[in-house]
């Protein structure tokens, strides 16, 4: 350790004396990797830099946790700016179209991959995973990395106690409306009686059991239930094929199976049915201390689920409405991917050995072994596979699923994901007008209409700030 | 009819004592639960004694995402500091060059440092950004504490202080051939002392809690204060170790608690005497 | 107020206030400058694209309805803190102010939420409000009461301003009881021979005799509210449900750190710091023709 540090600094120092270093050719290449994992995740992301580091003697790979995605983002910006920008930055789903438009800032990975001569072939990931982060041809613009989609979770004894099958959860929307009538008139009004029979003898709450139930709720509201939901049905969210094909593209998120999606949540929140637990991943823990019997929510939240819940629970395909697409599509994918980013005097060893380390991040085995610790999808179709092999999806019932919803059918030019600029912004837009929608101020159709309006002056100025 | 009145004041006043430690308690409690028993609507007033290592778990240990809680107190301590002595230093020197000198451009010079007065980090926290990358202050320890060391507040406070010294003592200080320097550390530190002390639990108070600025500026673990380190730990991602969370929260409390009630005395005599 | 009797020379001076003026330079006047100019562009993230937009940043800016809901948003949310944290401060310090036993440890107790944290009083707050998890909010909910923040945006500013105010409590009781004290006891007992009592006491002696603190509390809280709730409110809301807990200062921060909207933001910073001088100079001039007679 003590022998690394000192060598670190001896390379560090005489800058002017570059011909020098490279004559002591055994010096390793020194890149960094900014990311935003943390807690369990944080350990994983530590033992891929121990085993890559090992694997390549040549090569010194730092990690360094970043704090949230926003935040990692901004550092990297900003350390762009400042010409001190990490060899590899882990950015967000949504922070995609702000680094396509970054131009110089970044190294996209076709073009990585052709400098420093790396075999890093797109058809190696799962086609939902990679067509994220692709260009409209098919060239490879990040590298995925942390990838999860929309999974509907639900609890198991809820539905036993409410009479409905455990083994058969809803399959579309209008059978997700009348289980959850189901489960508020067997499950969740006698569990809020007692409650609040117990709650009326003590002046305080009582300590336990005091939650009040509901039958649904949804995590990541606009991402789930707005995004993916287009693209299970295969419309758009956006034009330009959801923002693939220009940067001109304006929102459809106003139609009429968008507005009839917002009013079938309004309608469950009236019958009492459907709960809003705030935005992004807020209302994750509504599902697993129980006080919700459905919860929409990311495949990642597995992990969390497994450790809190205490209740058998199942994991389903997201449900589609049948009135706007006969079958279901596949969804896309949510969470992070890597992106090389360029600085002044960065070197040709520095983005080989960049190159280096997405290759072996899709390494079969690093890949399944990262998946089956995070609680992410395997992003290569051999990772996949070999963790199918090691009986992983056998031994633990319910994982493959977001493998499922990602191979449903194959990928359309509306079930890519999205290609919008300033995203995070847009969602929120989403967020609040639907807040208001669920607060009785606007009507599904004013709110929708309104996110349009507001959203594409979003894009509009993202495009001419980019010189679009 | 006084006796009533008493018994008035004094329920009004435990009732107050009793709205301000609730939630205190409250997280102390917390504190001492399991981590996921929050999200469970488990919290009571009754704290769960057993439990209490949460404390001595993230003091050393750290939370999901964060360097150990001991760590980012000796940050917030060291920004807190930096910002209080440095803002007392550079205010004194300069009210008191505006007070007892007549120079070039005096009242240029007051008035552009008076304009700022109110303007506070947050307002400019975008361009002073901006302004950090510009000078590579930026994931630096000097980049936590410098931006926060300008303001106008303290010159203002020394400057009605000193102006309130009465002549005499200034001249007699003259007869005595003291030079400008001397007076000032001999007589009008000295005669400030209670506003030096007030000034000194104010800023310290204030670089303590400060949330925004590094929150922008610094990004590296190895700068994270401990109120940082408190909204870090409210997980994204993955759940959130509420214990935790609120055991660092007690913690964080307890420095500049212990600063305001120790200096209690200087603190509101300061404060009220440079008011006026 | 020109003293008398100064120092000699000009060159110790200028070399005393210079820290203070750099400082101030290169951490006000030249971040204001590049807000200025900032403001008059357009550009990406990256500040790779840069165009000179003149005002139509401004112009935007003043025609989105929104904004000039955020700054009417502003002045209801300052207001309220600042009348909530006076008036309880007020009602505390007439308490303390008495001859009581106990009366130094009750001091104590009124004066450390001082320290706490703005982030933190948050957390604390959510502890007890949230409508899952908090000790009141379940207790509302229990009893048939429909609370629930992430929804209602009259509940959420309810309890951004409930947090913001708690922790100013503490300052406005100081201030308050150091006026009472000062208050002659002659005075008030001249008042009681005349044969005033109680409240009317209160309200025709004390309180104008009160009135130079409580507008400079006044002052200060305002200033708090619009500027220092900035943690309370991010960690509690985010300024939602939809934008009801949106202050001028969480949207300067939402739309330059998290919406990457650099050309709006640095206009939004423009339009306080105008704001926030001009009020400094009304402030001034009230302070300095109050002192000058």
């Amino acid at each position: 350790m003590k022998r690394r540090t000192l060598l670190a600094g001896a390379a560090a120092a005489p800058v002017a004396a570059a011909p020098v270093v490279k004559v002591l050719a055994a010096e390793p290449v020194k890149i960094t990797w900014w990311h935003s994992m943390s807690g369990a995740l944080g350990d994983q992301v530590a033992r891929i830099t121990r085993q890559f580091n090992a694997a390549h003697k040549d090569i010194e790979l730092t990690s360094v946790f970043k704090g949230s995605y926003p935040d990692t983002l901004n550092a990297s910006i900003a350390a762009w700016r400042a010409g001190k920008a990490p060899n590899v930055a882990q950015v967000f789903d949504v922070g995609t179209g702000t680094m396509l438009a970054a131009g110089p800032a970044v190294k996209q990975i076709w073009q990585l991959a052709k400098e420093t001569g790396a075999d890093i072939k797109p058809a190696t990931y799962i086609p939902a995973v990679r067509g994220y982060y692709s260009l409209p041809d098919g060239r490879l613009a990040s590298m995925p990395f942390n990838s999860s989609t929309a999974v509907m979770w639900y609890n198991k004894d809820a539905f036993k106690m409410a009479g409905l099958d455990p083994a058969k959860p809803p399959q579309t929307w209008p059978e997700v409306m009348q289980a959850a009538r189901v489960l508020k008139a067997k499950w969740a009004d006698p569990l809020n009686a007692e409650a609040k029979s117990a709650a009326a003898k003590s002046a305080a709450p009582a300590a336990k059991g005091s939650l009040i139930r509901y039958a649904v709720t949804t995590s990541w509201l606009t991402w789930i239930q707005f995004e993916e939901f287009s693209a299970i049905h295969n419309i758009p969210f956006a034009s330009e094929d959801d923002g693939f094909k220009g940067l001109g593209a304006v929102l459809q998120c106003n139609s009429p199976a968008h507005v009839a999606q917002l009013q079938r949540f309004m309608a469950m929140q009236k019958e009492g049915t459907f709960k809003y637990g705030g935005r992004d991943s807020a209302p994750d823990p509504l599902f697993y201390t129980g006080v919700a019997a459905i919860g929409f929510g990311s495949s990642a939240g597995r992990g969390d689920i497994v450790r809190n819940a205490k209740f058998d629970f199942g994991e389903a395909l997201m449900p589609w409405d049948p009135a706007v697409s006969k079958t279901p599509h596949n969804t896309f994918i949510g969470g992070a991917s890597l992106w090389a980013m360029t600085a002044p005097h960065r070197t040709a060893a520095e983005y080989k050995a960049v190159a280096a380390f997405f290759q072996f991040l899709a390494l079969p085995e690093q890949d399944a072994m990262w998946a089956q610790n995070s609680g992410y999808v395997p992003v290569t179709l051999a990772g996949d596979a070999l963790s199918r092999k090691q009986g992983y999806y056998d031994k633990n019932p319910g994982t493959d699923v977001p493998i499922q919803s990602l191979l449903r059918s194959p990928v359309t030019p509306y079930t890519r994901g999205m290609r919008l600029g300033r995203l995070p912004e847009i969602r929120n837009i989403l967020y609040e007008e639907c807040e208001l929608a669920f607060a009785g101020k606007k009507t599904a159709k004013q709110a929708l209409d309104e996110t349009v309006a507001r959203g594409n002056v979003v894009l509009r100025a993202f495009q001419k700030s980019v010189g679009g | 009819m006084r006796r009533s009145a008493n018994w008035l004041a004094h329920s009004v006043l435990i009732l107050g004592a009793l709205l301000f430690a609730l939630p205190i308690w409250l997280a102390f409690c917390a504190a001492t639960l399991d981590p996921a028993a929050i999200d469970r609507g488990e919290l009571s007033l009754i704290p769960r004694l057993d439990h209490i290592g949460s404390f001595w778990d993230v003091l050393v240990h750290g939370g999901p995402g964060v360097p150990p809680v001991w760590r980012m107190l000796v940050v917030s301590f060291g920004m807190a500091l930096a910002i209080a002595i440095g803002k007392i230093v550079i205010s004194i020197l300069s009210a008191f060059a505006v007070v007892f000198f007549r120079f070039p451009l005096r009242r240029t010079a007051f008035w552009a440092i008076f304009v700022t007065l109110m303007l506070p980090v947050e307002v400019r926290i975008i361009p002073t950004y901006a302004v950090m990358g510009d000078l590579h202050m930026i994931d630096t320890f000097p980049g936590l504490a410098v931006p926060l060391i300008a303001s106008a507040t303290a010159t203002l406070l020394f400057r009605q202080t000193f102006a309130a010294i009465p002549d005499e003592l200034v001249e007699a200080a003259r007869m005595d051939g003291a030079g400008p320097l001397r007076f000032l550390k001999d007589i009008l530190i000295p005669v400030s002392a209670a506003n030096l002390a007030a000034l000194f639990v104010i800023l310290f108070v204030y670089g303590w809690n400060q949330y925004l600025w590094p929150l922008v500026v610094a990004t590296s673990p190895n700068l994270d204060t401990i109120v940082i380190g408190i909204v870090k730990m409210i997980g994204i991602d993955t759940s959130t170790e509420w214990n935790k969370v609120m055991a660092t929260a007690v913690i964080a409390l307890i420095p500049p608690v212990a600063v305001v009630v120790s200096m209690q005395r200087w603190f509101v005599r300061g404060l009220t005497e440079g008011e006026k | 107020m020109e003293r008398r009797t100064i120092f000699a020379g000009w060159k110790l001076p200028l070399l005393l206030v210079a820290p203070q003026l750099v400082l101030t330079f290169v951490f006000f006047y030249w971040p204001a400058l590049v807000a200025a100019y900032e403001s008059l562009t357009r550009t990406d993230a990256f500040g790779i694209h840069v165009v000179f937009v003149g005002l139509a940043n401004f112009r935007d800016l003043f025609a989105d309805p929104l904004y000039r809901a955020a700054i009417l948003r502003t002045v209801e949310f300052c207001a309220a803190v600042t009348a909530l944290s006076l008036g309880l401060g007020l009602v505390l310090a007439v308490a303390a102010d008495r001859e009581l036993r106990g009366r130094n440890l009750y001091r104590v107790l009124m004066i450390w939420p001082y320290a706490v944290a703005p982030a933190v009083s948050a957390v604390l707050w959510i502890l007890l409000l949230n409508p899952q998890i908090g000790l009141v909010g379940r207790f509302l909910i229990a009893h048939g009461i429909r609370w629930d923040y992430a929804l209602n945006g009259s509940q959420a500013m309810l309890m951004v301003v409930l947090a913001s105010a708690w922790k100013q409590v503490s300052y406005n009781f100081i201030f308050v009881l150091a006026g009472l004290q000062s208050i002659p006891k002659a005075v008030i007992e001249a008042a009681r021979m005349d044969g005033a009592r109680g409240l009317y006491r209160f309200r025709t002696v004390v309180l104008p005799l009160l009135s130079p603190t409580l507008f400079f509390l006044v002052v200060v809280d305002l200033v708090y509210a619009a500027f220092d709730t900035f943690g309370t409110i991010w960690a509690m809301t985010q300024g939602g449900p939809a934008q009801a807990t949106q202050t001028l200062v969480v949207k300067v921060y939402n739309d330059g750190v998290v919406n990457l909207d650099l050309g709006s933001s640095s206009a939004q910073s423009v339009v306080l710091m105008v704001g926030v001088v001009a009020l400094t100079a009304l402030q001034f001039r009230f302070l300095g023709r109050r002192s000058g007679t």
